[in-house]
């Protein structure tokens, strides 16, 4: 049960009641200023030897003037970064059910391998032939994506999903234009990221929206009436972002490959299905992997990110540079459209995972014509410098190769159940717009909010009083008030239960009237409700000694 | 499973709370023989032990920078990382935190962002930075579709010093946007004239300094040609540890700046995760991409930050936004803060001479071997040399006598032989007198053969 010791009895009086602190410091919560106010120009955290006198080779172009950089020795730095960290809220720090984000553990064992010199200090240019662990690891992770997806090539080097969606609409373009055609419209459904529609109209698509039907999915009818000759693709989420598995999803690929359109699917919502569906066997042509969320490589505060994407054999020819190849000359990379450099790379133990001789065909991104695809590769071009996220690449097969085709399945098991545990726990206080059961993430809606004063963003806010980071809040836009609950598989179920008796007796405490908790909340956290009208209004988006000035007369 | 809590019994519990009998009844929305049932044909999970065994195979057949005497740069640089940067990244608030969509419980990343930006403005000596692109070459094919909005013209011209790969990823971009590029070719000798391909149908002029063969360019004439025709000039730098000793583009007329920070608290990572830099004016800030940190107050009027100006963001505007960008490099760029608030502005000036005089004493060496030619009159920490062979195998020849010694141009120009036989070779502050003496031995070893 909840542990109410230490709960204040009259919410709100704590904090109105007891002196302010002289510091502006509450124990451990500390204030801490910015570098610009606690540095100075002179000091500095790091020795260097002096370099002996010499000739410079600058010409006119020496820096003039000072740049008014702070310094900090290092143990201000350790102080004032270990404060910050204070403030912040992590998985590391409890449950963090941000829907459609899968903030899953971290292993710390990744971290480790991702620090090994033979990775973290390589450079992405020395010769190829002193680094082919790093092409036979980037070719062992294409592997496990294929194999997870049951897709043809993989396209390793987008940066992040987004990035991923660029290259695989990219890769749809390339194909149509291949096939000499030029087409205008990509379908996105009404509960798609947000990313998608951008993405489809920085290459100039016009986007056209399909709407959702009233169970949360999308209607086969509703795309067939959309689809023409003029449409490129449909860029479908599955599971969707209402945390629905779109049933009918065969009926919808058929249907735009009738149409000679492609098939895009955003695999954000991929933690739900790895061993459980295939991607390759429900007519995706290409989708993004978000390595950060589905193979547990660090959030970081906003990234890196990771974002490969599978391709079908329709697709495969249209990867862009640079490439693995693996096929019967042994493990090949190709960085400029031609002939791939072939490497002696021991491939050991079972990263080796030798092979198969089928595997090893469809270790080409580009299949023989006999295999019904492309005869020759078409590459897009590069969509960064040199090689991708190798830091997350090494993460990413530590995960892969810590949880094994068995882990993966059941963690994807164990993501679906927990989401449902905590759904079927709140349906009968919280409204659920959709059904009866969800994949790895729970919506709900704010008409059980209503009359009680009480909004969606106050509800978020007050579970960060109770310990929670919020659940993803008024996303997806298809459902009002929208409340987006994915606890992934890495909460026990006693974590579980302390969670939705605290999201029981918020729901309570909202239905009866308490109004206060949730228009004051957060009261416990480092700052309360921060107003970002005037952060828009008043743009101040870096330091400057002016304005501390002008606060400090205010 | 190490990582998975629930227990069988547990499992059991909650199904029987969900009401199902098994747990394929929650995938029941799934095709029936859509849905797997076995495993797929993949190794079963390991212990720690066993994928650090894997793992470690992998990486033992890879040559770590820091083994060998180490000259490779070419937009990727070998720099000390004070160990402080590690440790403090590592911290689980800011490792296991996400964007900061709720800013009352991520005050820490905020303000390291809001830090970044501001030292990002220092350094590019302009107006206003975005909290962070994926790494350069991104930044810099997101500068010139925010030249497109600005001008709203769809023509930009690239210098042929322009480090090839961020030439080839702006490319790519601007063919599958329809947009179109005008590329000089390369002058490994240093001098471009790039204000005659400016015309009224010009966006921007893309200009790198210090450029890719490692020359420094004053930019103020052609920022003047550019701006007397409508167009921007958008700056690229690879190396940011330059603008500790070189006067910022900010100060020669740059409309946008965007470089790589990756030299400054991130480790070489075989190319990535690395952090972009984007600057700009601040008259131009609805137009920029990528997520922006801005100062505010809370209920109780205390300072706090908060991610703003929002609706130039995919997640509001959607098919109407800037950019797709979402996640960018959060931890890439609290290593570059955390690293840059310890050097500071002391730490940074000495960092820079240290690597331009490291360079000036390699270049010296060099140009005494026999078959060699430096090309550069100007660089900071990395300058081009011509050899008396094919500078592809010259690399590799010195690569088996353990020196790392450079980047043949071939290597991202191999359909340009007239520049077969030049090598970029960079130097920083980890290098030592020995490093150099043996690249001088290994290269006239090979040059003599």
């Amino acid at each position: 049960m909840l542990n109410r010791q230490g709960r204040p009895t009259a919410p709100g009086e704590t904090t109105t009641t007891a002196p302010d602190t002289f510091s502006g410091n509450r124990a451990l919560a500390i204030e801490e200023g910015l570098i610009f106010e606690i540095g100075r120009a002179e000091t500095t955290g790091v020795d260097l030897e002096d370099a002996p006198a010499f000739a410079p080779r600058l010409g006119a172009l020496a820096r003039r003037a000072p740049l008014g950089l702070p310094g900090l020795s290092e143990p201000e730095t350790m102080r004032h970064y270990v404060r910050l960290s204070q403030k912040n809220y992590g998985i590391d720090t409890g449950l963090f059910p941000l829907g459609s984000c899968t903030m899953k553990h971290n292993p710390r064992l990744n971290e480790r391998m991702a620090r090994l010199p033979g990775f973290a200090d390589i450079h992405p240019l020395q010769p190829l032939s002193t680094v082919p662990g790093a092409i036979a690891l980037i070719a062992e992770l294409a592997r496990w994506l294929r194999e997870l997806t049951g897709m043809s090539a993989v396209a390793m080097t987008p940066k992040a999903g987004a990035h991923g969606e660029l290259c695989g609409m990219m890769a749809i373009k390339a194909a149509l234009e291949a096939r000499g055609e030029k087409r205008s419209v990509v379908l996105v459904p009404e509960s798609a990221h947000g990313t998608n529609p951008a993405t489809a109209a920085l290459l100039g698509y016009r986007v056209v929206a399909v709407p959702a039907r009233s169970d949360g999915t999308v209607d086969p009818e509703q795309v067939k009436q959309r689809l023409s000759s003029e449409v490129a693709a449909i860029m479908l989420t599955n599971p969707n972002t209402c945390g629905l598995f779109e049933r009918d999803v065969i009926a919808i690929a058929e249907a735009v490959h009738a149409a000679g359109a492609y098939f895009y699917a955003d695999g954000a919502n991929f933690n739900a299905i790895v061993g459980k569906v295939r991607p390759g066997d429900i007519g995706v042509d290409a989708m993004h992997i978000n390595l950060h969320k589905t193979f547990s490589t660090p959030h970081g505060g906003g990234g890196p990110g990771a974002g490969p994407v599978v391709l079908s054999q329709a697709l495969a020819a249209f990867v862009p540079l640079p490439y693995t190849v693996v096929d019967a000359r042994g493990l090949g990379y190709v960085e400029h459209a031609g002939a791939p450099v072939f490497l002696s790379a021991r491939v050991p133990g079972a990263a080796a995972a030798p092979a198969s001789r089928a595997d090893a065909a469809r270790g080409s991104p580009v299949q023989p014509a006999a295999a019904g695809g492309v005869a020759q590769a078409q590459p897009l071009g590069r969509l960064s410098a040199f090689h991708g996220q190798m830091g997350m690449y090494v993460r990413a097969l530590a995960y892969m190769l810590s949880h094994g085709a068995d882990g993966m399945r059941q963690a994807s098991e164990d993501a679906v159940l927990n989401a449902n545990y905590v759904r079927s726990s709140l349906a009968d206080l919280m409204s659920t717009p959709f059904g009866a059961l969800c994949m790895h993430e729970a919506l709900f809606d704010d008409a059980w909010l209503d009359g009680t004063g009480i909004t969606t963003l106050d509800f978020a806010k007050a579970m960060i009083d109770e310990g929670y980071h919020p659940m993803t809040v008024y996303f997806p836009l298809v459902v009002h008030g929208a409340m987006l609950i994915e606890p992934t598989e890495s909460e026990s179920k006693e974590s579980l239960d302390r969670f939705i008796a605290s999201l029981r007796m918020l729901a309570e405490a909202a239905r009866g009237g308490e109004v206060a908790r949730f228009h004051d909340a957060p009261r416990f956290a480092p700052r309360r409700r921060l107003d970002e009208t005037k952060a828009a209004r008043e743009p101040r988006l870096r330091w400057s000694p002016a304005i501390t000035r002008q606060q400090a007369a205010e | 499973m190490r990582y998975l809590p629930l227990t069988d019994a547990d499992r059991k519990a909650m199904l029987g709370k969900i009401g199902v009998t098994n747990i394929d009844a929650l995938f029941a929305a799934v095709p029936k023989d859509k849905l797997l049932a076995g495993f797929i044909d993949l190794p079963k999970g390991k212990s720690e032990l066993e994928v650090e065994r894997v793992m470690g195979r992998l990486a033992a057949q890879n040559t770590a920078a820091g083994s060998v005497p180490f000259f490779v740069g070419a937009g990727a640089y070998k720099h000390h990382v004070p160990a402080s940067v590690d440790h403090l990244i590592q911290r689980s608030e800011f490792l296991t935190s996400y964007t900061p969509y709720q800013p009352e419980v991520a005050q820490g990343t905020l303000q390291y962002l809001f830090e970044f930006q501001t030292q990002v403005g220092l350094l590019t000596h302009m107006e206003v930075a975005n909290a962070s692109m994926y790494d350069g070459s991104t930044a810099a094919a997101e500068a010139v579709l925010m030249a497109h909005r600005l001008s709203k013209r769809r023509r930009a011209v690239l210098a042929g010093n322009l480090h090839p790969h961020y030439r080839e990823t702006i490319r790519t971009v601007s063919r599958m946007a329809g947009d179109e590029v005008i590329v000089a070719p390369p002058a490994p000798s240093g001098s471009e004239d790039l204000a005659r391909l400016i015309d009224p149908g010009v966006s921007c002029v893309v200009v790198q300094t210090p450029d890719f063969y490692g020359h420094l360019h004053d930019l103020k004439g052609l920022a003047e040609r550019a701006h007397a025709a409508g167009a921007l000039l958008i700056a690229v730098f690879t190396e940011v540890v330059s603008l500790g000793a070189i006067e910022p583009p900010g100060a020669m007329g740059a409309d946008i700046v965007v470089g790589e920070g990756q030299s400054i608290g991130n480790a070489l990572s075989y190319g990535g995760p690395y952090v972009g830099l984007f600057a700009t004016r601040q008259k131009y800030v609805r137009q920029m991409p990528g997520r922006l940190c801005g100062e505010t107050v809370d209920k109780e009027g205390r300072r706090g930050f908060v991610l703003t100006l929002s609706t130039r963001e995919q997640h509001i505007r959607r098919e109407k936004a800037t950019s797709n960008i979402c996640t960018n490099s959060g931890l890439c760029v609290l290593a570059f803060t955390i690293h840059m608030s310890l050097l500071g502005e002391a730490g940074l000036r000495q960092l820079a001479r240290v690597n331009h005089a490291n360079a000036v004493a390699l270049a010296e060496l060099l140009a005494k071997v026999p078959g060699v030619e430096v090309l550069n009159d100007t660089f900071f920490n990395e300058f081009t040399i011509r050899v008396s062979r094919a500078a592809a195998a010259v690399v590799e020849s010195l690569a088996e006598k353990g020196v790392l010694g450079g980047v043949p141009v071939s290597r991202l120009e191999p359909d340009r032989p007239e520049l077969a036989d030049l090598i970029i070779v960079a130097a920083t502050e980890v290098n030592t007198d020995e490093d150099r003496a043996a690249f001088a031995k290994a290269l006239q070893e090979v040059l003599a053969c």
